[in-house]
């Protein structure tokens, strides 16, 4: 098999053995970018050029030997609002057009220490905010299963980078969905780690609550090796936490479901869920019972208020994190500005779009005095809320399964006019971020036109392993991981 | 019509940490532009805070001898506006939940004293510094002081006059210096205030609507711009105006309050918890800990050295000026129980060559165990007060101990008769007239003869001796 058809273990594992050189790899990823991404746009910044040269001295300093770091040599790619030193960081906005980070983040210090090739920064929504890329300031990467197609978002470069084999496997973030929504869009595994698992030292905020880093990678196996290169307790942040990481490749080893109650919350098959959807997802939850899975159904009441809540911390705690744009230190400066008022307003006019634009506003709104009890202050309650009915769901499951998404990916263009559509679109994966549970997505299934859909687990905070465990059982015994897209 | 006057006061304390409340950076005022910075005080993207220990630390000691109550439970909270010295766009600050509330402290008032409560004492960063150099285009940021540990000191609307004022900031400064949590320094703004005050007529209950005072940074200027005020507020009052709530600045040079900002240019700050940082938690046992940190103030300490060691309150007011002098001279007390003598060694000689080298008693050094050895060697008779206060100036710079001085110089004094006899006959071999003179009843020339004595022992010879032995012989 050619190597880019390789999962990142398949791969770790021929490196290790010495079946393949470090160059031989950057430069198998490289024609395989040249070849596909005029198609699909998934990068922002492109380094396969440096990780050549870093490959040849790899190369050339490993000669026999082969005992070697766990991502040695290993060509991933990264979303463009974690920082990475020396390389452009944008956030697919026009303010940070020209920022480079003086410094790693704590995941990609990590991924360094452990020998990682950077092959480039891939598109997002600006700021993370958004679920098709099509807020990128740079323009929408498209999806490798059907052009015409979003690829989701906001990480919609990563997994579009990911299912076209342009990367063997890549970071993402997500705040409301943003890893698991384009996952499952393309047809390719997305983790979002319990809240605190994994460092957001690096990570340009959008909402400091919410977001999380996580692997999409091209199977299970891969996100639970993935997970365990970045996760870990990081002094630098004060929200991560202090749990040991464990070794995530063994829980992979029990390849069923026995004794794993399986909760199928009712209010996440309701009205606007394509059938199609709901069907896939049907037959997955027969598949997870005959695996051994005790499926039950369970309820999670306040589902219905998560989407309105979301939107009110997010865009609060965004609106400040956002401020720090201001033409003064760093990114954008308006020019011929009059005085320091007109610097702000026209740096800040020229430097967001509209989706970050309308955010802010929406932030400042829900914070301001007079408004922040019956916005903020309410939401934060029924945040509460909703973390106390998953606490009460995990005393009876194990496991929480649910569809991704209410369709598969959608066209261009098609929600562009409707921002709330948009919103409705993470409906079922904005829950595990308010409650700051783990999630992870999985394929399974096709739509007649031929696009994936995605299955989602939600598991009790800090038991990633009980989601690769289930999720690597499911995937072991369907088919829908051999199915590759054709790109044209 | 009489008026009462009704004065809070804002203060912002520096806290004495090493390096900055979220972020490893240095606090060293005066440093060249931007070079205490990274990239959390820059406000770089990704960047992230993480608290300072020893702030909170010093906080919690401050508010304990501030009689506060802690919180168990701390929020910080962001205070959002923007300003180009604000590099995040935010202030991390404390704001439903501050570290200390409800405690107070006593000032000197006339001849008594009286409590002025403390509302609420919180944690938060303070912003950079917007620097306008004449003759250039625009401004220059520096961010140096981003970042930097301060402790916002609110009291209560308590007091009533400049001069409380003033014996409250300068009690309030006294307390954090001696707490070693400020260095107090007001023309490094490492000790800020804000007063806020109001008119009501006497008698009356609500309070008249307030001003708050800026940019005065010392106790000079804290009077003369509250007594400004004050006659400024009785005048427009006083013509049926009215009193409009603002912000005004003291003008030093025009001695006058001129408006800064209105009411209706306040900014809604849209405080809410900081997401990047967890809450606080201090456990009881742990406040119970920085309690037994909080040293005994001045004032009370003061009072203690009078009526334990017997000092003059004078002498007892130098000692505890400085906390370090304090503890020095406890130490030596404990160790030489003669507190008047040690008094006047540590006030004397000691702070002298202290001054002189520009040190406090902390970094003295002579230690406790050095200097009690050399008062014990006057007291032995082995050497003269004279030559103690001689070599001390030799003990202090040259690291040697009193005993090797004494030893190298053979300053030990001569108490034996059978050296001493010798020295006394030929002193009253070469005077004879004077020895004639004391036997006509001359009792002076008994001095002259001493000294010459005194001179003749190179100034080792006990005193007290020589003259026991002149006398014997003479009579």
């Amino acid at each position: 098999m050619s190597i880019q058809r390789l999962s990142l273990y398949e791969l770790h594992e021929k490196f290790t053995a010495g079946e393949v050189t470090a160059t031989e790899i950057v430069r198998a990823y490289g024609l395989r970018i040249g070849q596909v991404e005029p198609k699909v746009k998934a990068y922002i910044t492109q380094t396969k050029d440096t990780a050549v040269t870093q490959a040849g001295a790899l190369d050339a300093s490993l000669k026999g030997w082969r005992k070697t770091l766990p991502l040695m040599g290993m060509p991933l790619a990264i979303k463009d609002n974690i920082c990475t030193q020396g390389v452009l960081t944008t956030c697919a906005s026009r303010m940070l057009g020209n920022f480079v980070p003086q410094y790693d983040a704590t995941v990609i210090a990590k991924l360094r220490a452990q020998g990682y090739q950077l092959l480039g920064k891939t598109n997002l929504d600006e700021f993370a905010m958004g679920s098709s890329t099509e807020n990128s300031a740079v323009g929408p990467s498209r999806n490798p299963w059907n052009l015409e197609c979003v690829p989701g978002g906001s990480s919609g470069g990563s997994a579009a980078a990911v299912a076209a084999d342009e990367c063997a496997a890549a970071l993402g973030s997500d705040t409301g969905g943003s890893i698991r929504q384009p996952a499952a869009f393309c047809g390719v595994v997305g983790l979002k780690p319990t809240y605190g698992r994994v460092s957001r030292y690096g990570l340009i905020a959008f909402a400091s609550s919410l977001d999380q880093i996580g692997p999409i990678t091209k199977d299970v196996r891969d996100a639970a090796f993935l997970l365990g290169a970045i996760a870990g307790h990081d002094p630098l942040d004060s929200t991560s936490a202090d749990v040991p990481v464990p070794d995530y490749l063994r829980a992979l080893k029990r390849k069923d479901l026995k004794k794993l109650k399986v909760g199928v919350p009712v209010e996440f098959f309701a009205e606007g869920l394509d059938p199609e959807v709901e069907q896939a997802v049907r037959a997955a939850i027969q598949e997870l019972k005959a695996l051994g899975g005790e499926v039950k159904d369970i309820q999670l009441p306040r589902t219905d208020a998560a989407v309105a809540i979301y939107y009110v911390i997010a865009t609060a705690e965004a609106s400040s994190n956002l401020a720090r744009y201001d033409g003064v230190k760093f990114g954008l400066r308006a020019k011929e500005t009059k005085d320091l008022l007109d610097l702000y307003m026209k740096t800040r006019q020229e430097g967001f779009g509209p989706e970050v634009k309308r955010r802010i506003m929406l932030g400042t709104y829900v914070l301001s005095a007079g408004y922040y009890d019956a916005y903020y202050g309410k939401a934060q309650a029924v945040r509460t809320l909703i973390r106390q009915d998953f606490d009460a769901a995990f005393q009876d499951v194990d496991l929480i399964v649910t569809p991704v998404t209410p369709t598969p990916a959608f066209k261009f263009g098609a929600k562009g006019d409707d921002p709330l559509q948009m919103y409705l679109s993470d409906i079922f994966t904005i829950s595990a971020n308010l409650a700051g549970v783990p999630a992870i997505s999985l394929p399974c299934g096709f739509s007649r036109d031929g696009l994936p859909i995605g299955l989602q687990l939600i598991g009790r905070p800090f038991e990633e392993e009980t989601l690769l465990r289930a999720a690597h059982a499911y995937e072991q015994n369907t088919q829908w991981r051999a199915r590759k897209p054709v790109i044209r | 019509m009489a008026y009462e006057v009704v004065i809070g006061v804002e203060v912002h304390a520096q806290l004495r940490t090493k390096s900055k409340l979220f972020c490893g950076c240095g606090t060293v005022f005066g440093l060249a532009a931007n070079s205490q910075t990274c990239p959390l005080c820059l406000g770089l993207p990704g960047s992230l805070p993480v608290l300072n220990r020893a702030a909170v630390e010093m906080a919690v000691r401050a508010g304990l001898a501030l009689n506060c109550t802690i919180a168990a439970n701390n929020i910080f909270a962001r205070k959002n506006y923007f300003y180009p010295d604000l590099p995040k766009g935010y202030q991390i600050s404390q704001y439903e939940a501050p570290i200390c509330e409800h405690g107070w402290i006593e000032i000197a008032v006339g001849e008594g004293a009286r409590r002025v409560r403390i509302r609420r004492a919180h944690l938060e960063e303070d912003a950079g510094k917007s620097v306008h150099v004449a003759g250039t285009n625009g401004s220059r940021v520096d961010l140096n002081r981003a970042g930097t540990p301060l402790l916002e000191i609110v009291t209560e609307p308590d007091l009533r006059s400049a001069d409380e004022v003033v014996a409250y900031l300068k009690g309030l400064r006294d307390v954090l210096m001696y707490l070693e949590v400020c260095d107090g320094n007001m023309d490094e703004g490492s000790f800020r205030c804000e007063p806020n005050l109001s008119l009501r007529p006497l008698g009356q209950k609500e309070f008249g609507t307030k001003v708050e005072l800026k940019n005065i940074n010392s106790f000079k200027f804290v009077k003369d711009a509250i007594d400004y005020e004050i006659k400024r507020q009785t005048k427009v009052l006083n013509e049926g105006g009215k009193i409009n709530q603002e912000t005004r600045l003291w003008n030093l040079d025009r001695g006058e309050t001129v408006v800064m900002r209105s009411k209706e240019d306040a900014h809604d700050y849209r405080y809410f918890p900081d997401p990047d940082l967890v809450p606080l938690k201090l456990d009881q046992e742990w406040i119970e800990g920085c309690r037994k940190h909080v040293a005994e103030l001045p004032a009370v300490r003061m009072r203690r050295f009078v009526s334990e060691f017997g000092l003059s309150e004078y002498d007892a007011g130098v000692l505890t000026a400085s906390r370090a002098t304090a503890d020095y001279y406890e130490t030596c007390v404990g160790l030489f129980n003669q507190p008047k003598i040690v008094s006047n060694w540590v006030m004397g000689e000691l702070t002298r060559e202290l001054n002189h080298s520009g040190t406090d008693a902390s970094a003295s050094p002579v230690s406790p165990e050095q200097l009690v050895s050399l008062l014990q060697m006057v007291e032995q008779g082995t050497i003269s007060l004279k030559v103690a206060r001689e070599i001390f100036p030799e003990v202090y710079s040259s690291g040697k101990t009193p005993e090797q001085i004494v030893q190298e110089k053979g300053l030990i004094q001569v108490s034996d008769e059978g050296a001493l006899d010798q020295i006394i006959g030929d002193v009253l071999a070469k005077n004879p007239t004077q020895v004639a003179q004391f036997k006509e009843g001359k009792q002076q020339v008994l001095g002259f003869l001493v000294g010459q004595v005194m001179k003749a022992s190179g100034g080792k010879a006990n005193p007290g001796k020589v003259n026991e032995l002149l006398k014997k012989k003479l009579a």
